[in-house]
Order: structure tokens, then sequence, then C-alpha cells
């Protein structure tokens, strides 16, 4: 486990595989075309397609968020909705997610210091936080149900369980990338260091926008109606 | 773990049958894996339309062979009006979902967008070969509908393609077609939507990030254009038709009511009074609506851009001259991608709305002419005073421009609100959209397989079988959709098994059967195109690298392009992707990897090569 990041920029210089100065376009007029350039290298790692890839999943994925709030509107303002008050474990489920957005933040200021040690320990606590949130969206589950409140009960009902159950599966996608930056980082002993640096990146971006979805849905369910 | 054991981009060559041929990560092989599975899922929808056509001719006629092959569906041989229906569904999901979404998008784009950017394969190869495996799960799933529909007398669920609530979010108390069929239909689309999801974010990726030196953004062909803003329209429209599939679902299987309102009275029953019909409450059937039409505008740009793309493409190669007004073009495609996502009302004006979102929805739509005569006029621009090579590409692509105008003309009949309420679910409806999203986009296909054919197999279609095809096709489409408009004015009601009981539509039968008549020889026609494209796979004619003198980067490349496209050196980019006919230049056309004359050839070897030292 004698695991050590050298460092987060120099690799990138030297192989030039994402970052790195380009070379000037066949115009003369600077980089064109952010691609390989044609010199029979083998291309290696690219972080900007992670990247590009994050934003264009988180893209659908608010896409498909979009709609079923606008369902969730739409449905509010017929005259058979019958409001029912949001589970108070909500309250707790939205702080252990903000908490578990703050730790990955940790973990990312432990990789860039280059303390793996620390990146490590706070990448499972905040898996452990992720983990949490499932607990407490379970337990809003059964305190709904406790109070008879049930999937099909009426519209308000379902919208309870369908968007802390669609969320949760995204939450779910994010803890098993987690988990594959925790095991990555366990199985390679030596690390790649502009490999590290983007998966950790892009899999906090996907986290911290799930965490704001979240909020936008409790908002939803707990204020709108 | 260093870089260079775990490569993302380069995968060795594979050997064995099931690597190269089955679970390949080659995007050709899944580029050509896509085309196999529209032009099988085609023949379903073919026969499935002929099948109607002959119901709507000769109605009532004992047809053996159907009694025997759906003795549920045809006692007697005679067609049922749900067997009807149900033909209606999967013809018009089979044909829009696994037909004109996965050839143009999964096919062609797959195949030729990383060849035409000078990338050696997709950003992600093995999500590539995921997003064709999820779509083919996908159309297992909707054969199965055809199979488990849940009623004897049909061949999958009722509900058309566009599968609307209430009726299809109540189960078996709806009527027949609305059993486990319906669930299967739903879940096939929903399966379908991530397949076309992981493919759109792949597009996405290879095209922004993968484009080889020089080609800038302005220097790809309009195909990759085209591609690009579909797999964009595609990435921002399913996620929509997921999360309603989702809701549709969960109100057929788990009782919820997002699309059923209270109160609702069907088939003698009223609801919450009987356990086959339990209580609903507060949902809204015109939300579902909402939420398919949201997915279902922008998927008809989705299957018609890549189209517009390869007829761009096809027509500049043999006009032999350069794209008119190709800066123009590029803003087009864009233009009608955005404006798409904002007209889907113009599907639900007779659903009820306010006079003020009518009319939004319709200035909107009307305003989507602009782009579109954009584009058309720049394809007149393009053959204007040109000497055309009339290959079968290039008819197809002429035919395509033909269509298009045809078939968009009626859009803007249909775009205002009050033409479209007498209008609204009549033949001259299902006229518009086969010309336009149908007809055309099938023959962007055929200009593009022609045109690319001896590119993917090293061998040429036959010019005679397919110029023969063209015109009986071409023909054969107007003599089908033309007189289509003619019923719809007359007031032919759209998803009717037969018209025997209304007096006002008998004079239309000679109509009625001319339509049926040109359906069945074109279908036929369509076999001489599948036995062109087969034998000329093994017999046709030899081709070279650059059989048509094109310019772009896919003509660079060996026939058929090697496992890595390139063969492990990538092209470097110096100019546009339409030089022809260039004033001084030595041959009408002028390669986009040939350097500039007054410059000395790129350095491409020695220490200048990556740039730093110069």
């Amino acid at each position: 486990m004698a695991t050590t990041v050298t460092s987060t920029k120099s690799a990138t210089k030297d192989a030039r595989v994402g970052g790195g100065p380009k070379p000037p376009g066949p115009n003369g007029k600077g980089p064109r075309g952010n691609g390989w350039h044609g010199d029979g290298k083998r291309r290696g790692f690219s972080p900007a397609a992670y990247r590009i890839t994050m934003w264009v999943v988180l893209a659908a994925v608010v896409m498909m968020f979009a709609a079923l709030s606008g369902t969730y509107i739409f449905l509010s303002l017929g005259d058979q909705w019958r409001p029912i008050s949001a589970p108070r474990m909500f309250f707790l489920s939205t702080v252990v997610i903000l908490i578990s957005s703050v730790t990955f933040e940790v973990a990312r200021q432990r990789l860039k210091l280059e303390n793996v040690t620390g990146y490590k320990r706070w990448l499972v606590v905040t898996l452990m936080l992720g983990l949490g949130f499932l607990t407490t969206q379970w337990l809003a589950w059964k305190e709904l149900r406790s109070q008879g409140v049930y999937l099909a009960s009426n519209p308000h009902s379902s919208f309870f369980y369908l968007f802390t159950g669609v969320h949760g599966v995204h939450i779910i996608g994010g803890i098993l990338a987690l988990l594959f930056l925790v095991f990555r980082f366990r199985t390679h002993g030596q690390l790649n260091a502009t490999r590290t640096n983007a998966s950790t990146e892009v899999v906090s971006r996907y986290w911290h926008v799930m965490d704001g979805l979240w909020i936008w849905l409790f908002l939803l369910l707990s204020v709108w109606g | 773990m260093s870089v260079d054991t775990h490569e993302v981009h380069r995968h060795p060559a594979p050997t064995g049958f099931i690597r190269k041929y089955i679970f390949s990560v080659d995007h050709k092989v899944i580029g050509i894996q896509y085309i196999m599975l529209a032009l099988a899922a085609v023949i379903v929808g073919m026969t499935m339309s002929v099948l109607m056509r002959m119901n709507l001719s000769w109605p009532g006629t004992n047809w053996p062979i159907l009694g025997t092959l759906f003795p549920g569906g045809a006692p007697d041989g005679v067609m049922t009006p749900e067997f009807y229906l149900s033909l209606v569904t999967m013809h018009g999901t089979i044909m829009v979902f696994f037909v004109l979404t996965t050839a143009p998008q999964g096919g062609f784009g797959n195949y030729f967008l990383p060849i035409q950017i000078g990338a050696e394969d997709m950003a992600f190869p093995v999500l590539n070969m995921l997003s064709f495996w999820v779509t083919f799960v996908g159309f297992i799933v909707i054969l199965a509908a055809i199979f488990y529909s849940g009623a004897e007398s049909t061949v999958g669920p009722i509900g058309g393609w566009t599968g609307y609530a209430p009726l299809s979010a109540l189960g078996q108390i709806a009527g027949p077609g609305q059993g486990m069929g319906m669930n299967l239909w739903i879940i096939s689309i929903a399966i379908f939507c991530v397949g076309s999801l992981l493919g759109a974010l792949n597009f996405i990726t290879t095209l922004l990030n993968m484009r080889t030196r020089g080609m800038s953004l302005m220097r790809m062909p309009l195909t990759c254009w085209a591609w690009f803003t579909t797999a964009v329209l595609a990435l921002l429209s399913f996620p929509v038709l997921l999360g309603g599939g989702i809701l549709l679902l969960l109100d057929r299987v788990a009782g919820t009511s997002f699309f059923i309102p209270g109160g609702l009275y069907l088939s003698g029953i009223l609801s919450g009074t009987d356990e086959r019909f339990p209580l609903h409450t507060g949902g809204s059937p015109i939300l579902w609506q909402h939420l398919f039409w949201f997915f279902g505008h922008p998927e008809v740009y989705i299957a018609i851009l890549p189209g517009m793309g390869a007829t761009s493409h096809i027509l500049a190669t043999f006009a032999r001259k350069p794209v008119f007004g190709y800066r123009a073009m590029v803003f087009a495609i864009f233009a009608i991608g955005l404006l798409g996502f904002f007209v889907w009302g113009h599907h639900m004006f007779i659903s009820g709305m306010s006079p003020y979102s009518a009319m939004t929805f319709s200035i909107l739509t009307l305003s989507i002419g602009v782009p579109s005569a954009v584009k058309t006029f720049n394809w007149l621009g393009t053959l204007w005073g040109a000497r055309i090579r009339f290959t079968s590409a290039m008819l197809f692509a002429i035919g395509f421009v033909s269509l298009f105008v045809a078939g968009g003309i009626t859009g803007l009949v249909l775009g205002q609100t009050s033409l479209d309420l007498p209008m609204h679910d009549t033949y001259f409806v299902t006229a518009h959209f086969h010309l336009v999203m149908g007809v055309a986009s099938i023959f962007g296909m055929f200009a593009a397989i022609y045109f690319w054919f001896p590119k993917m197999f090293g061998r040429h279609m036959n010019e005679k079988l397919g110029k023969f095809h063209f015109w009986i096709t071409f023909i054969g489409v107007y003599c089908i959709f033309v007189p289509m408009h003619t019923m719809g004015i007359v007031g032919m009601p759209r998803r009717f098994a037969q018209f025997t009981e209304y007096e006002f539509l008998k004079t239309l039968h000679p109509l009625v059967v001319l339509v049926t008549v040109s359906a069945i020889t074109t279908v036929l026609v369509q076999l001489v195109f599948y036995f062109n494209l087969f034998w000329s796979m093994f017999k046709g004619k030899r081709a070279t690298d650059n059989p048509w003198n094109a310019t772009t980067l896919e003509w660079t490349t060996a026939t058929p392009p090697p496992h890595d496209n390139f063969a492990g050196h990538l092209p470097t980019v110096y100019r546009g992707p339409y030089e022809f006919a260039v004033p001084g230049a030595p041959n009408d056309f002028v390669m986009q990897t040939e350097p500039e004359a007054s410059r000395a050839p790129f350095e491409t070897s020695g220490n200048g090569h990556d740039g730093h030292k110069h």
C-alpha cells in the first residue's frame, strides 16, 4: 500500500497526453483541434474526454430531473392535489449529503497536497456518508409508510417515492464510482497522477450535482406544495 | 499501473470471430451492426405497413396465410380492427426507433464520424459496444411485445407509437392490447433511451476531443455537424422520454396516478369501485403528451438531420462544387436543432391549450421554415450550374431534397393552429410526416449507403440496379403519399381499420387502392436494393481508395479502412472539407490533407513534430 502520487502537473507536460502546450495548427493560428496530432505517437489517457463526458452525462441527468420536476409542478396545480408534509428524516438526509460534498472536497484537497492516506481516508468518509444518505432516505420511506402514505396513495405521495427512488439510483451510481476510486487506489501501487486527478474530479462533479439535485427536490417536495 | 498498459483509445485488432464481428469495440463494426439492425427492423416495419394497406383497400378479404399465422388476430384470415391497430403501433415504433434512429446516427455516424474527424476510434469504444447491444436488447423486447401482447387478437400493444395516456396507463381494463404488450413496449423504449444516451455521449466527446490536428470545427464535413447536433438532441430529449416512460410504467404496475385523472369511467366500471380498476386520482393525461412530444419533436430531427448532412456531403461531391454557404449550413443545422425543442405543442393543438400558447408554438413552428429554407436553397445553390454526376448516391441525395421540400411544405400548413384543427388525425398528417421524416430520412440513408459502400466493403454497388431502385422508389413514394394529402383534406381519419361505414369516403376508394398498389410495388423494389447490397459485398466491382474523387478524410485511408482507421498515422488537415473546382489546382478536388501549395509540407518527422521546438 505504499502508494505515491508523484505530482499532479508534470505528468501531462512531458507526454502531452491531454493538457500541456499544444502544437500550432497547420494554419499557424495556434492550437486547432485538440486531438492527437498525427505524429504516430500512442494516444494516452485523455482527461479532457472524461471531463467532457461527465458534463454531457450531467446534462442528460439534469434533463430527466427537469422533466420529472415539471411533472410535479404541473400536477401540483391540479385541483385533486393533496399536499403531504415532508418526512422529518429529509432534514437529516439533506445535512448528510451536504457534509458528504464537503468531505469529498477535503479528499480532493488532500490529493492536491499529495497526501495519499488523507485522500483515501476522506474518500471513505464520503462513501460512508453516501451510504448514510441512502439509509436516511430509506428511513424516510419507513416514516411515510408508518403514516399510511404509500406510493399509490395520491400524486404527491407518489412523488416522494419517485424522487427519492430515482435520485437514490443516481446516488448508488456515485457510490459505485467512489468504490472504484478507492478500490483502484488499493490495487495499483503506482498511481498515475493524471488519471487519478481526472477521475476524482469528474466523480466529485457528479457528486456535487447529485447533492444540488437533492436540495432542489427537497425544496420542491417540502416548500412548493 | 502506468499509462501505457491501460490504453483507453488504442486496442489491438481482434482476432477471434466473436471479438471481431459480434462483441466488437471497433466503431466500424459497430456501425455496420447498427445498419444491419435497421435493415432487419425495416423488414418487420415494411411488412406491417403492407398488411395495413391491404386491409384498408380490401377490408374483409380472406387472407388464408394470415389466418394460419395469427388465428387470434385474423380469424378465418380476416383481419380484426384490433389486429390492425396493433400493426399501426408496432409499425410506428419499430420504424421510428429501430430504423430512423439507429441507421442514420448509430450506423453511419458510428462508422464515419471518427474517420471524418481523423480519430482512430470513438472516445470510449467499450461504451460504444454497450450502446449497440443495449439497443439490440430493446429490439428483442419490442419483438417480444408482438408475441406476448396479452391479447389473442393483436400483434402487440395498441396505442400508436405515441402511446397516449390514459388508455396506455390503465392496463388490461382499457381493452385489448393494453396488457403485457404495453409493458414490454414501455420497457423496450426505456432500454432504447439508455442505448441512445450512451451513444450520444460518446459522439459528443469524440467530436469535441478527438479531432485530428488541423481539424477545426469549421473544417469538419457537414455530416459531422449533423451527427453532432443529432447527438445533442438525443442527449437532451431521450432523458425526458425515459422519465415519462418510468411514470407510465409506474402507473401501470404500481397503481400510481401520474397520467390517470380521478373519476375515470371505463369499460362500464368507475375508478375505485372494482378491484380490477383501483382508485386513481389527480393525474393528467395531457402531461404524458407534453413529456412525449418534448421528446417526440426533437426525435423527428434526430431522424432527419443525419440525412441532411449526408445529402450536403454527397451533393457537393457529385456536383463537383463546394457546398454553397457552408457556414450558413452549420448554423441552419443548429437552428433547426434548437428550435426543435420549443415546438412540441404543435402536436397538441387539439388536446386543448390556451390560444396564446398555441400561437407561440405556431409561430415557433413556422420559424423552423427559415433554417430549412436556408438549407434547401443552399442545396440548390450547390447544384446550380454544376456538371452533375448522376450516380445512384447523387440521385438519392437529390431525391432527399425533393422529398424534404414536398414533405416540409405541408409542415407549414399543419403548423398553423386554424388549419391543424380540422386536419389533425387525418391522412394529411400521415402523408406529411411520412414524406419528410420517414421517406426523406430513408432517402438520405440510401444516398449514404450507395456513397459509402465502396469505402465500407471495398466494392461498388451495382449502379444499374441502384438507378432502377431509385426511380421506382422515388415515383412510388410520391404515388403513395401525394394521394394521402387529398384523403386527409377530404377528412379521412388516421388509425381507422376500414372505411366501409363512411358514405363520404366511398368515393376515395380508388385512391386508397392506388396507394396500396404503389406501396406494394415500392416495397418489392426494396428487395432489389437488398439483393444489390448483399450481392455487391461479395461480387461487386472492386473500389479504389477514393472512387468518387472526394475530399474528406475517409477517402485518404485504405479501402476498407484498417482497424485503427489510418494505419497508425493520423492525418493532418490543412483545409476545409469541400474544396472542389479550386482555381489553379491540378485536379478538380483538393483533399483535406493536402498542404497549401504556397507552404512547405508540414514537418511530420524529427524534432518539430510535437510542436515544442518550433
